[in-house]
Parts: C-alpha cells; structure tokens; sequence
C-alpha cells in the first residue's frame, strides 16, 4: 500500500480519506483487526497522533470500532460501508463534473459525453468477449 | 508540565546575537520540527538545552531543572556531525551505550542493528555514510528519555534512508517524551510532526501545530516556509 501526502489538507484528514478507500475497496476486510496506532502510524509515515485523530475520526464515522483491550476492527454493518462508498462516488462524480465545465463544456454536454465513455466501455466489453 | 522551558532566553557571538530573548515551552508528547534556514538560531537552541553553551541572559529548563548531569540522564541527543568513535566497533558503542546511560534498551537497538543487517563487529571506519548515520540514530532512539534533540538527523541520506529514519523515530521515541527535529528539510519530515516552531534570526515568529496551519492557512508547513522566509 502506498501512502499519499500531497496536498493542503490536514495530514489525519487525507489519512481518513486514504484508509476509507481501502475499506470500502476490501483492501482492508470487514471484521478485520487494524494494527496498533504506533505500528499504523509507522507504516503509514505519520505521526503516531495523528494517526490517532484518524482512527477517532473513522469510528465516528462507523467505519470502525474499538475494543478496550485489542485495538481497531473494520466494522461488518453494510450500511456503514454503502454509505461510505455512496459518498466517495458522489465525490468522484462531483469532481468529474467540476473538471470538465472548468474546460468550458455544459452540464449537457458533461452527461452526453459521460454516456458516450460508457458505451465505448461497454463495447470494448463486448469486442472482447466475442473473441 | 513542560518538559522545555525557555524564558527571555539570549545568546550572542561576538556581536551577532543568536537567540534573542526567546520564550517557548515545549510539552510532552509532540514531535517538534524546529525549522529555520541556516544560521537562524537552531543548533545554538539545541546545544544550550544540552549545556554544550551556557545563556548570557535569561534561562533554559529541562523539565524544571538546568542543564547538567541530572538532565543528561533524560535527554538524548543526536548531533548534527558525526559523533562515534570510527576505531569503534558496534558491540563497543553498546557498551559504552550501555555505561553512559541508565536508560539505554540494549535489544531494542540490537533488534534495530540486526533488521539492518549490521554486524556488531563491524568497525564505524567500515560503513557508509548512511549506514554511519543510521547506526547512530539507532543509538539515540535506542534510549528510554524523556527529550529526544535530533540536529538535522536527515541531512546527508537518500530518499529511502530518510524514510528509514523517521519511521524509526516514530516507531521508537516514548509516547510521552517530547522529540524536537531541527531541519530544513521540511517537506520530507512535515507528515510526522505535531507542530513547529519556525525561527529566524534568534526569533522564534511561529510556534503553531501542522493542523492549524493546513486547516486555517489552507497551505503545508512547507509552503508557509517558502513564503515567509522568502530570499527575494
């Protein structure tokens, strides 16, 4: 897994961002144990508060949960996790929709060309599978 | 309580004055970056928290006390140069690790010496430069205190030796000691620092955790430097 500082948000919120991808990705399981905050944070390069304010921030967001005595889990409720990929989605189609009217085109013309991308995916599917 | 302290805190050479009545406290817990471009005041700040100079006027406290024996035995230090004995071979810095410092965690610096696959009876004379530095970083995170000073510990080393060594600063310094990192590197060590302490010119004009600065200036620590220090 890499690791990704690059812009001017606070460190813990790229963290929560980074870490949120991994899980509604499966890259890290539901149900699955997290490492210590120490050990995390190193692997991660950051500072162990950080990391810290991260994993506060993830389990207000119901993405994980704690248990006193042995650390971090993912959380296995489905919801947490739609809702969770629901929202980096929307971002995702948000910041589609931004990029291509800053270069001038209209809402229209964003979806009819989003349609036509599509279609040439699905075509390519398919040029394939006749092969 | 801090584990810092420095009231009014000045310091000259002749007629350049160094540190000019500075006034910071330092809590437990945070790692530090003491940033400032070259002959700002970093190194003289640090060599007066090991009583390697003394103040002309004000005063410097390590966990209430002065520098001297008692603080010595809580503050690990790590020079900006080359600081072991080449002649030396690595089982002979443990040892004198080992009688210099009550605090000193022999396996914890063997376990860090063997993953880097250093022989203990390898000479300082025989390593790289890197391998030097790494070999005495190990050394000082290899201590149980209460206040780390690392002076420029990134300086000379690759990309990878740099990850190296923050990872083994993160992964080593006590959770509540305090670890101050002078550099101007500052990009390389932001993502592991809780907050700064920018200096210029024996002043000491930010003092400020990495958060605030990313959520209300919407910039990295590193931008903010570039335009306050700007040359031009």
């Amino acid at each position: 897994m890499r690791w990704d500082y690059h812009n001017d948000a606070p460190i813990y919120t790229q963290l929560v961002d980074q870490i949120t991808r991994m899980i509604v990705s499966g890259s890290l399981p539901p149900g699955e144990r997290l490492p210590s905050v120490r050990n995390f944070a190193m692997e991660a390069g950051v500072n162990p508060n950080t990391m810290q304010r991260a994993l506060t921030e993830l389990e207000r967001n119901g993405l994980i949960y704690s248990q006193r005595t042995s650390g971090h889990f993912v959380t296995d409720q489905s919801d947490y996790l739609e809702a969770a990929k629901t929202r980096l989605a929307a971002e995702a189609a948000n910041q589609y929709l931004r990029d291509v009217t800053a270069l001038g085109y209209s809402r229209e013309e964003a979806e009819k060309l989003l349609q036509s991308v599509i279609r040439n995916v699905e075509e390519c599917k398919n040029g394939d599978s006749n092969l | 309580m801090a584990i810092l302290t420095c009231n009014n805190l000045s310091k000259r050479y002749g007629s350049v004055q160094a540190l000019d009545a500075i006034n910071v406290n330092i809590e437990p817990g945070r790692i530090v970056g003491l940033l400032g471009p070259n002959g700002s005041g970093k190194t003289t700040l640090i060599k007066l928290a090991n009583g390697l100079l003394t103040p002309d006027s004000g005063e410097i406290l390590i966990d209430e006390m002065k520098p001297g024996p008692e603080t010595k035995k809580i503050v690990s230090y790590l020079p900006e140069r080359n600081f072991l004995s080449t002649w030396m071979s690595v089982r002979q810095l443990l040892d004198f690790f080992c009688d210099f410092y009550a605090d000193f965690d022999r396996e914890r610096a063997m376990a860090m010496l063997s993953k880097l696959q250093i022989d203990e009876k390898q000479r300082i004379k025989q390593m790289s430069k890197g391998t030097r530095e790494k070999v005495q970083l190990i050394l000082i995170m290899s201590r149980r205190a209460k206040l780390y000073l690392l002076d420029e510990p990134i300086g000379g080393v690759d990309p990878a030796a740099r990850d190296y060594i923050l990872q083994t600063i993160i992964g080593n310094y006590e959770p509540n000691a305090a670890v101050i990192i002078s550099t101007h590197l500052i990009a390389d060590v932001e993502q592991i620092l809780d907050e700064v302490l920018f200096i210029n010119q024996g002043h000491i004009i930010r003092h400020s955790p990495v958060d605030v600065i990313r959520e209300e200036m919407g910039k990295t620590v590193d931008a903010l430097f570039r335009e306050e220090f700007r040359c031009f």
